[in-house]
């Protein structure tokens, strides 16, 4: 089992949740986060002087995942959250040791 | 004329006088919600807590001292006959009809306008020093400004002082409100000093930028309404057909000139910024309505219109100059009734007001400048050394909303919106 975690930018949001059904993904936890990758920050002109936007915002998405899953699922985000422009954000897979459905006490894949 | 008359025109008249001080008084609601919107969201409780007790203060003060000093009587003079009390004084129905309509409206209904104008003048001072000056500070000059500072230049020319006798022109106060309220604001920012971040130590200007543009376009809305009555008012009386048309003129000119300056400004913004700044645009609708106060009426409404686009061009670079100057006004108050408001005195030359001389204009602004600016830095002054003017680093760090009220705004927000 892996643990898929992306990081996207917001308003691709929709099209990464319709992806990711469409190839049957059971679950997504999402998340608002802030941070900086090499798009870096930006500066904004608020009544003519500047500030600084050090943290952007953008969208986690964290997904537990079967391995036969894994491969569709990168495919997914990647197609739907990609802009070519900088800032697309990244995707990080990690090995999942185990997973607990707490309401029936399922574990493993059964419970992803 | 016959008393029928008469008693109609005096109820119209009065009708006329307390209906458009509701409007001026309307304005502080207003003023609350531009503040609340260009200020953090942290120090939001407190900039309404200032801007409802000014109002009550501004009004009490007015009533125990302000009133009678400003209209107590001083033919051409520079002090007052009186300094107590309040002389307001409604004329019995023998009187007005006596009168045979020289007494058009009810003394009460006098005051009543009167009372709302000071509230304005404090509320400007407000804005500048925000989310730095202690609550009570603040409130403490309120005391001073609205029973001392302001009648007293308030006389000076609406009550037939000096500045009057000089020809002096200030229809509804572009000087006697706005220039004078400003200054005072500019005095306590000068002793205040900026809002920490606002000025790195490398001489760059950060942006603060304020916290809901919804309240800040609200609160302009609010105010230009209230202007109506502001200038309208101005006029006294409705209750014939020349003073009616005039009052048509007044609301016509005063709606062009803000419309005149919020265009002005936001093109201006936009073109040195590249975007659009909404708090330009609502600067610039004041800038509109401050520059057209000292002269509503002897304009045409595209006269009215230039004359509120050039103080809205006047306030963008004001508000960009100000703040190189390093003097921090969140929300351009100074520029907006300061500058502008000077830039109104000088234009009523030029309005085919006959009475209007680039002397007695210059003499105005000047005598109201030096008055305002020097007992203001005093009471400033005086108010820092004993119970002092600004909260600690930490305090302002945190917000003025706890350490002075110790209540959020926005409760639900987390501590990182701030």
């Amino acid at each position: 089992m892996k643990m898929i975690t992306a990081v996207v930018k917001p308003f691709k949001l929709d099209d990464v949740r319709e992806a990711l059904a469409a190839i049957g993904v059971q679950g997504v936890t999402v998340t608002e986060v802030k941070g900086f990758g090499r798009q870096k920050g930006h500066t904004e002109l608020y009544r003519g002087a500047e500030y600084v936007v050090d943290f952007l915002p953008k969208v986690k998405l964290e997904l537990a995942l079967s391995d036969d899953m894994v491969d569709s699922a990168i495919e997914a985000i990647t197609s739907a959250a990609q802009t070519g422009k900088i800032g697309d954000g990244k995707i990080f897979i990690s090995d999942l040791q185990d997973v607990i459905r707490i309401r029936t006490g399922e574990t493993g894949a059964e419970a992803v | 004329m016959s008393p029928e008359i008469i008693e109609v025109k005096y109820a119209l008249d009065t009708f006329y006088f307390l209906v458009t001080g509701a409007l001026v008084m309307w304005m502080a609601a207003g003023f609350a919600m531009l503040e609340a919107g260009l200020v953090r969201a942290k120090n939001t409780t407190e900039i309404l807590t200032k801007n409802v007790v000014l109002y009550a203060i501004a009004c009490t003060m007015y009533l125990l001292m302000g009133y009678t000093i400003m209209y107590g009587g001083s033919e051409g003079g520079i002090l007052p006959d009186s300094w107590f009390g309040n002389g307001i004084a409604n004329a019995t129905a023998e009187e007005v009809l006596a009168s045979n309509g020289d007494i058009y409206y009810s003394g009460a209904s006098d005051f009543f306008f009167q009372v709302v104008f000071v509230a304005t003048a404090m509320s400007i001072v407000s804005g500048a020093v925000a989310e730095r000056m202690k609550l009570w500070a603040f409130l403490a000059f309120a005391v001073v400004m609205t029973g001392f500072i302001y009648p007293m230049q308030g006389m000076w020319k609406w009550g037939g002082g000096f500045l009057d006798a000089a020809g002096f022109q200030d229809f509804a106060g572009s000087g006697v409100v706005h220039l004078c309220g400003a200054t005072a604001a500019l005095a306590g920012v000068l002793l205040l000093g900026p809002r920490k971040g606002k000025y790195t130590a490398d001489g760059r200007i950060n942006a603060i930028p304020g916290s809901n543009m919804p309240l800040a376009t609200i609160g302009m809305f609010i105010l230009w309404l209230g202007w109506f009555g502001f200038n309208g008012g101005s006029e006294l009386k409705v209750s014939d057909i020349g003073e009616a048309n005039a009052v048509a003129d007044v609301f016509v000119n005063t709606n062009a000139a803000a419309c005149g300056g919020l265009i002005a400004a936001l093109i201006t913004a936009h073109l040195i910024f590249g975007k659009a700044d909404l708090t330009m645009a609502v600067n610039g609708a004041l800038a509109g309505l401050v520059a057209i106060t000292a002269e509503p009426l002897n304009w045409g409404g595209i006269g009215a219109t230039v004359i509120g686009a050039i103080g809205g061009v006047l306030v963008v670079f004001s508000v960009l100059t100000i703040d190189k100057l390093k003097i921090d006004d969140p929300v351009g108050a100074i520029s907006v009734h300061g500058v502008v408001g000077i830039w109104g005195l000088l234009a009523v030359c030029f309005s085919g007001n006959e009475d209007a001389t680039l002397v007695g204009q210059l003499t105005g602004i000047g005598v109201i400048f030096v008055w305002v600016f020097v007992t203001s830095l005093i009471a400033w002054g005086i108010i820092k050394a004993t119970m002092g003017i600004r909260v600690g680093e930490q305090e302002e760090y945190e917000g003025v909303d706890m350490s002075e009220c110790g209540i959020e705004a926005y409760p639900e927000f987390t501590g990182s919106s701030k």
